[in-house]
């Protein structure tokens, strides 16, 4: 057992394969660190997902061109973001359960359009559809073992590293990052400071709907090549979680990910030998649960600590017991 | 002399027909230092929400350097040099001072989006030279003090271009040390040619710093000043001044055993600001003790410890010797304690659901009203609604109406018959009669008093001076998180002492506030 893990964690498949499958969540978290930076849950990534998986392939099967399906893919996730905008920042909805009723929908939307489609409820198999490039990278792609890790893989997964930077220039770099950020901490401090809050989450939904867009697409046009029904397989709402990990940074968000990334790759290598493969499917998302949890306490308590720390700090203006009564005989007249 | 801005008849209704500015000629000379002071619901904050545009006047004027002027926003009135700082702050915590300070109007980088971290520190730490206003620019607002958020928010109003700065209770959340930095701040301030409005309790400090004061009650503008002719003992009249005391019958009863005791009670709140500071009390049976003081001095945050909805940081809770710190609101109830909220509208009621379910809130899984099985019996509770809403005299159609259909009024019935039926050894009484009418608040303090006759421990939080006095036994002033005076004898004190205390103006020696403890 120890030797397998051993062999496992020391083979570039096997890092290659925690590559592959940290990109879609990496790029997911991303949106979801954004939205929440910006005060708006964006409960309905899943959703934004699985319409741009179908669309992705649906696109790319219809034209034979697989930019014209990322295009499209990545619209179809927009219009989800768009929508729970227009009910959450317009309407006044819950956010949240704008975002659940989103996913339901995708969850049934898809089946239903792939099966009015293509006659078929569980897989886009019979569509021409497309593949996103795979990349040898020069020189990197040389080097033994590293070379089998990072070279040959996916545009999308390249585009997740480009993401991570893109998010940390807004956050961090833009004017927008800051207005995204006040409005997220204090929302009457950035109204009161001239910012239209509702416009600064309707951009970072934006920016989620166009990550979330390109994770779907490479769901079914990359790490497999066809749209199957329920293929975001929960990574929206895991982002949710991990992006709680992450501390609300895109640096962070790597991080996160990779927890699920490193799970995700280990369960296709256990799989292997012999434990029932239901338990090592949970593994990752199991694994995520974990860490939100450990990450939660761990910070609340920094924050009591803290509280008590000042407090214990604080001037001493006034005595802290009552002074006892030392001169007998004075009190009132 | 010319004003700068002034206000001619400006009235303010709300729309729940409270008057909150009556007729008030406000006048404000360019380049002075002018104090408003008044008690709680005086109308100050009104008056100054209507100059900085948050809230449109009912009627009346505002002139802006003799032109008429009329705000619709705050974005309005900072365009037209007028700035605010709110007593809470509006800040980001998680982001720098610079990065506060320019928020919504910020530096970019030639021709980019890219914001300009150096220049936004520049201005910080220019504009701090410039007024004196010492601040930490690359810090994050979280990591800096009380006082240094503040002078980032005068910064801030600075930045926008403000000439008439309006500071709303500024020195409520400073030590004495920082409330000296700061009038040496805002006197350079008015040195550079800016007028500042000056919104305070403290007598004290609007003496040591103000050039003016307008005084405000009941809100009308009943006087204003110059500082060097007049005394806070003057000021202090003018603000409390009211009318005759209701009349109440109440017999004199001598209290009874100790039922609650706190001890060494602490509470911070999310601004780091010590609102409740050692705090220690004993409440006795057949007594009621008054809590009087300005708003926001510890009071609510009190209430909301002993009746277990927040946690103190430090000492004890004990109700009938038993110890409840850290047991939660359900526990603290279980041990006989009512708690008469002092907001209905959240805390106290359920509004959307029926009078009758707001009655038995903390009574349906008894066994008198739940049996086997978990059935409700509804003829009970019909019957227990019933004799309540008679016994309260709550003005309804049903019991089954919504709360939220009803009168303040009659909602604080519905609540306080709740509490007041819970058999509870202690109530805790918060603002029992806030937004109510002349009828239901005989009514309430009748019953209040009932309970005090039936051995009932009562303590009483309210507002409203007259009432705390009229209806306690003994009265505790809090002022910034402390007691700073007891009287055993409600009725051997007057209100302009009382206001002295609450004011800040006198403190007791710790012998005198001891005798709160009853421990001899």
């Amino acid at each position: 057992m120890i030797d397998f893990i051993a062999g496992v964690f020391g083979s570039s498949n096997y890092w290659y394969i925690v590559l592959r499958s940290t990109a879609p969540i990496l790029l997911v978290t991303l949106g979801a660190v954004i939205t929440e930076q910006a005060g708006i849950t964006n409960m309905a990534l899943e959703g934004s997902m699985l319409w741009a998986a179908l669309v992705g392939v649906l696109a790319s099967a219809a034209t034979g061109n697989v930019w014209i399906g990322l295009a499209g893919g990545i619209l179809a996730s927009l219009v989800v973001a768009w929508t729970l905008g227009f009910f959450a920042l317009k309407l006044n909805a819950n956010a949240v359960l704008c975002g659940v009723a989103l996913n339901l929908v995708g969850t049934g939307g898809t089946v239903f359009v792939l099966f009015s489609l293509t006659g078929d409820k569980g897989i886009s198999s019979s569509l021409a559809s497309k593949t996103l490039p795979f990349i040898k990278l020069p020189y990197l792609g040389e080097i033994p073992w590293l070379g089998k890790v990072v070279s040959g893989q996916n545009i999308v997964v390249y585009l997740a590293i480009l993401a991570v930077i893109v998010v940390h220039v807004i956050l961090n770099k833009l004017t927008i990052g800051r207005r995204i950020r006040a409005t997220g901490a204090n929302v009457e401090a950035a109204r009161s400071a001239g910012i239209d809050p509702d416009r600064v989450k309707f951009l970072a939904l934006t920016v989620s709907g166009v990550l979330a867009g390109l994770a779907g697409c490479f769901l079914s046009m990359g790490y497999t090549s066809n749209f199957t029904s329920g293929i975001s397989a929960g990574r929206g709402y895991v982002a949710n979680a991990a992006q709680v990990v992450a501390g609300g940074t895109a640096v962070g968000a790597i991080f996160a990910s990779l927890i699920f990334g490193i799970t995700d790759a280990l369960a296709t290598f256990l799989q292997n030998i012999g434990l029932p493969p239901e338990l090592i499917q949970s593994l990752p998302y199991a694994v995520t649960i974990i860490g939100f949890i450990v990450v939660t306490i761990s910070r609340d308590r920094r924050e009591a600590a803290r509280k008590r720390a000042l407090f214990a700090s604080a001037p001493a203006a006034a005595p802290r017991e009552p002074v006892p009564p030392t001169r007998p005989g004075r009190g009132a007249a | 002399m010319d004003l700068i801005l002034e206000t001619k008849g400006l009235t303010k209704v709300y729309g729940n027909g409270t008057v909150a500015n009556r007729r008030v000629d406000f006048g404000l000379r360019p380049g002075e230092i002018l104090g408003l002071v008044g008690e709680n619901g005086a109308g100050k904050s009104t008056l100054m929400k209507v100059l900085y545009g948050e809230e449109a006047p009912s009627a009346g004027r505002i002139l802006l350097e003799g032109k008429e002027a009329s705000f619709s926003s705050s974005q309005d009135a900072i365009a037209a040099g007028i700035g605010m700082v709110h007593q809470h702050f509006m800040l980001v915590p998680s982001l720098s001072l610079a990065e506060n300070l320019v928020l919504g109007k910020e530096p970019k980088r030639k021709r980019s989006r890219f914001f300009d971290q150096d220049e936004a520190v520049r201005i910080t730490e220019e504009l701090s030279a410039k007024y004196n206003l010492k601040v930490h620019a690359r810090a994050r607002v979280v990591d800096v003090s009380v006082s240094m958020r503040q002078k980032l928010e005068i910064l801030k109003v600075l930045y926008r271009g403000a000439r008439i700065i309006i500071l709303d209770e500024p020195t409520a959340v400073l030590t004495p040390q920082e409330t000296e930095e700061l009038f040496a701040e805002l006197a350079e301030l008015r040195r550079q040619g800016h007028t500042v409005v000056f919104i305070s309790h403290k007598l004290d400090e609007v003496i040591a710093l103000c050039d003016r004061v307008s005084v405000m009650r009941d809100g009308r503008l009943i006087a204003t000043h110059e500082v060097a002719e007049v005394d806070s003992q003057t000021l202090s009249n003018e603000m409390v001044g009211r009318e005759v005391r209701l009349k109440l019958d109440k017999t004199a009863t001598s209290a009874g055993a100790a039922v609650l005791v706190a001890r060494d009670l602490s509470y911070v709140d999310d601004f780091n600001i010590t609102m409740v500071n050692h705090v220690s009390l004993t409440l006795r049976r057949g007594e009621v003790l008054g809590i009087v003081g300005v708003d926001g001095n510890g009071q609510t945050e009190l209430v909301r410890i002993l009746t277990g909805l927040e946690r103190s940081l430090s000492g004890s809770l004990k109700v009938g010797g038993r110890e409840l710190m850290g047991a939660g609101p359900g526990a603290i109830r279980r041990a006989g304690v009512a708690h008469v909220a002092e907001d209905r509208m959240t805390v106290g009621a359920a509004l959307g659901a029926s009078i009758q379910d707001n009655l038995l809130a903390d009574r349906y899984s008894e066994g008198r009203f739940t049996g086997r099985f978990g059935f409700m019996k509804t003829e009970a509770m019909r019957e227990e609604a019933r004799s309540i809403v008679a016994d309260f005299d709550v003005r309804c159609a049903s019991a089954s109406q919504s709360v939220a259909s009803l009168s303040g009024g009659n909602m604080q019935k519905v609540v306080v018959g709740r509490e007041f039926t819970a058999d509870a050894e202690v109530l805790v009484v918060s603002q029992p009669t806030r937004g109510v009418d002349v009828g239901a608040i005989e009514f309430l303090h009748r019953r209040i008093i009932a309970m005090r006759d039936a051995g009932k421990a009562v303590l009483l939080v309210s507002s409203d001076l007259a009432e705390v006095m009229s209806l306690s036994d003994s009265l505790v002033v809090m002022s910034a998180g402390r007691i700073v005076a007891y009287f055993e004898d409600a009725a051997a004190v007057s209100d302009k002492e009382l206001g002295l205390y609450m004011l800040g103006l006198k403190r007791q020696g710790e012998d005198e506030i001891r005798k709160v403890l009853h421990e001899d």
